[in-house]
């Protein structure tokens, strides 16, 4: 299955994190939201202005900016 | 009653979790607001009573780790480890519990005692998800109740188990969890090297600073270097050793997997039935429908300013008439002052210093009251994340959050906000530099006081165009707000931006209750501030525009001239005359005419007596400086009035032009005269207007500046800069429409 960053994928896609690269603050504060490795997650939608992308996750929505979403590879489901 | 016992419980969980709404249902209204010392992170207490216990509850500041990297993690950490509360009361959210529970997982590794408030347990179940709460508590060696929050159910059970287990003291048991065979061996050996050389023990158990210095926790370190300064090198260097192992390795590092760990403990704990789903998880609930609308591209924006004008309409709108009863309350007691006391200074004081100056601020309070209602109705709906989600690119590009949004509306953003419930909208930002960017910038809105000011110039320099230049002059301050929150990033407060990470909780109805207390208990802080500080300033700026007093000779000069007049007179006409009459068919042509000169001399007497004042020297000497913009004495006075209140500016320009009062009549005169006056044109209108949009805060709001940001350093800074900005883009105004031949 693909690996593909966070910010690349589509609205309504799922997959689950592969990896997250972030460290110092914001690696924590994106541990402490529950996004780590193995954690399913679906794009929820985004911002008018295409950013800060929303995800949901672990039964809650999350949004964070584009360029933090660059830290976490998901592997991406096929065929939906 | 007579209370045998005192526990002290905390009460700690994520942020939309509803621990507020459950502090809030435990103690009512027996609760207080204060800050933590020198932060600007609240500190809520209440106590409740059960059966001759009394339990004081700390509502900590909500949280979703312990680390110490924000203000608010830090204070929630520093009160277990240095309150030693008996219990904590950990809330989690029934249909969110994954999440929720590694701020648990976290309080149990510290080993602070806790019972499990499993809240929102209906929101839950609507959504299909079950917990068994027996097979949860079994595995997680806590107590775990159901709770719902809104209604208060589940709420005595609660604290019955509570009281139960406070009674017991049990001792702190740190929480063993493996974190993987790269750390578990070295955490052992930390652990033994930690408790034989007895390192901190007093704060923290042993195996938790171990971890700590794993994850490289800065305020633990800090304090380890102070202690044992070479115990804290060799466990840094320990922790080192295995960062550098699993970078070369596994290309993570230690925070990554203890984390990791955390997460998959938890995994472990809800398996085999203790959390049931029966809906398919890619269900879309009520609240995900509402944000395809809400936060769709094209209604979203859509939908935004119509709530966001709402907002402002209903604040600005509803307050409207409570705060003109307590405006013509002021004003009546003013009156009534004026009336009973004896003529002379402490009249001045008690009339102009006190009575106006509180009185004006206090005025604010309907004001505050709605907007402080309306903003927390649009963060316990949760719309208000939705507005910083949509709004955030726009306002990062300045160095700022979405969030800003509220603040800067609030401030005048449509114009004929305030600026003090605007600054106090920030408060629902969390990221610190972004937030003191936000309270230093939202001041250059314009403002419903600076409103009266503009009308008057704009009705004397540009008739034709008002409604255009009002439009002009709204877009010009949201420029000047924007780019200047882009100067103060990139300068005094430098630095990468505050990760967003923004939850968006699911939409839910507030309680009224809630909204409330919250309204009343920031209301009251404002009240609390006006009565001290506020004063004090009136107080002063009374005495600047007050002393010195015009010499004897002077004032004896003006006295002879009323005197002369009078003598003229028949001794009945004197009596009207210095009763000030003013029913024209009362007096006679004669009288009318002493009376009008009568009006005259005082009015010079008074331009005299401002001229001879404090604020007329400073006004002086700061021509020296204005002359580039265009302003002479007068205006320079007015400004400085405008300092306490922006009110202000135009009776001070009244009366430095000899005009008394501000009655409306009185302003169109004020601004006839200014046409008239040969010194004035649209240029110099233009530069003050600007200035006057740009320049110092009100008292205030400065005084808010300083209470918002929790040190009186910024607020200073708001003055220099603020009026520095302004005198410098009126010079550029006047001094490039003087050189283009706009001015003359």
């Amino acid at each position: 299955m693909p690996i593909m960053l966070l910010r690349q994928m589509s609205v309504g896609q799922t997959g689950v994190i592969a990896k997250v690269t972030a460290e110092g603050e914001l690696g924590r504060r994106i541990r402490d939201m529950g996004l780590v490795p193995g954690t399913p997650l679906k794009i929820q939608g985004r911002a008018p202005l295409k950013d800060p992308v929303a995800i949901k996750l672990r039964n809650f929505t999350l949004s964070l900016r584009n360029n933090e979403a660059d830290y976490i590879s998901v592997e991406v489901d096929e065929g939906e | 009653m007579i209370v045998s016992a005192e526990y002290l419980i905390a009460l700690a969980g994520n942020p939309n979790c509803g621990k507020t709404t459950l502090f809030n249902a435990i103690t009512g209204a027996r609760q207080h607001v204060g800050n933590y010392p020198g932060i600007t992170v609240e500190k809520k207490e209440g106590f409740y009573l059960l059966n001759g216990l009394k339990l004081r509850l700390v509502d900590l500041p909500g949280t979703y780790s312990l680390t110490a990297y924000s203000m608010e993690e830090l204070v929630a950490r520093d009160f277990l480890v240095y309150e030693r509360p008996q219990l904590v009361i950990n809330i989690v959210d029934a249909s969110n519990l994954e999440r929720n529970l590694y701020l648990t997982v976290q309080l149990l590794e510290l080993g602070v005692p806790v019972v499990l408030a499993l809240n929102m347990v209906d929101a839950a179940a609507s959504r299909g998800i079950e917990v068994d709460t027996e097979e949860l508590s079994r595995r997680l060696q806590v107590p775990v109740i159901p709770t719902i929050a809104r209604t208060g159910k589940g709420k005595e059970g609660l604290l019955e188990i509570t009281a139960d287990v406070a009674a017991e003291n049990p001792p702190w048991k740190p929480l063993h969890i493996s974190y993987g065979t790269d750390i578990d061996p070295v955490l052992d050996q930390m652990e033994a090297d930690i408790q034989s050389s007895n390192f901190l023990l007093d704060l923290y158990p042993a195996r938790w600073i171990a971890l700590k210095y794993m994850e490289a926790d800065e305020q633990v370190l800090e304090s380890g270097r102070k202690v044992n300064p070479e115990l804290s090198n060799r466990l840094e260097e320990t922790a080192d050793q295995v960062a550098e192992h699993l970078r070369k390795t596994l290309e993570t590092y230690p925070e990554a997997i203890i984390a990791d760990h955390r997460y998959g403990f938890i995994s472990a704990l809800l398996k085999g039935g203790v959390v049931q789903n029966s809906q398919k998880s890619d269900r879309l609930y009520l609240s995900d429908q509402l944000d395809q609308v809400l936060t769709n591209r094209f209604f979203g924006p859509l939908v935004m300013l119509l709530i966001l004008y709402g907002v402002y309409k209903f604040t600005f709108e509803y307050s409207a008439l409570p705060v003109s009863w307590l405006d013509s309350g002021f004003t009546a007691l003013g009156n009534f002052m004026e009336s009973v006391l004896p003529a002379g200074l402490i009249k001045s004081l008690i009339v102009s210093g006190i009575i106006d100056g509180v009185g004006g601020v206090l005025s604010f309070i309907p004001l505050i009251l709605f907007m402080f209602f309306s903003i927390a109705f649009l963060e316990d709906t949760g719309y208000l994340a939705r507005v910083a989600y949509m709004l955030d690119r726009v306002f990062r590009t300045f160095g700022l959050h979405g969030s800003s949004v509220m603040a800067y509306i609030v401030s005048g953003g449509i114009a004929g906000g305030c600026a003090v419930p605007g600054v106090m909208a920030t408060r629902t930002l969390r990221s610190p530099k972004e937030r003191l960017a936000t309270i230093l910038t939202a001041p250059f809105m314009n403002c419903g006081a600076k409103l009266p000011v503009f009308a008057m110039l704009i009705a004397a320099f540009f008739p034709a165009r008002h409604a255009q230049m009002m439009f002009l002059l709204t877009i010009l301050s949201w420029i000047a707000a924007l780019l200047l929150a882009r100067l103060i990033r990139w300068t005094i407060l430098r630095g990468p931006s505050t990760p967003f990470l923004l939850e968006l909780p699911p939409y839910r109805m507030p309680t009224l209750k809630g909204l409330l207390i919250h309204t009343w208990e920031r209301t009251w802080q404002y009240i609390r501030k006006a009565g001290t500080i506020i004063l004090a300033l009136s107080i002063l700026f009374w005495a600047l525009m007050t002393f010195p007093m015009l010499p004897e000779s002077r004032k004896n000069q003006f006295e002879t001239e009323r005197q002369q007049i009078l003598s003229q007179l028949p001794k009945d006409a004197r009596i009207s005359v210095t009763r000030g009459q003013k029913k024209q068919s009362d007096v006679s042509q004669a009288s009318a005419r002493a009376i009008h000169r009568i009006k005259e001399i005082n009015e010079a007497e008074a331009r005299a007596t401002l001229q001879h004042s404090y604020a007329g020297r400073i006004g002086m000497a700061l021509e020296n400086l204005t002359q580039w913009s265009g302003f002479e004495w007068r205006t320079n006075v007015a400004l400085l009035a405008g300092f306490a209140a922006k009110e202000l500016i135009i009776s001070t320009l009244g009366t430095a032009y000899s005009l008394g009062g501000s009655s409306p009549e009185e302003e169109v005169s004020l601004s006839q005269r200014l046409v008239n006056d040969p010194q004035w044109n649209r240029l110099r209108a233009f530069s003050l207007i600007v200035f006057i949009m740009l320049y110092a805060p009100c008292l205030a709001t400065v005084t808010c500046i300083a209470k918002e940001s929790g040190t009186v350093k910024w607020a200073l800074f708001s003055l220099v800069f603020n009026t520095t900005v302004a005198y410098l883009v009126a010079v550029l105004i006047y001094q490039g429409g003087l050189w283009l031949g706009v001015g003359g």
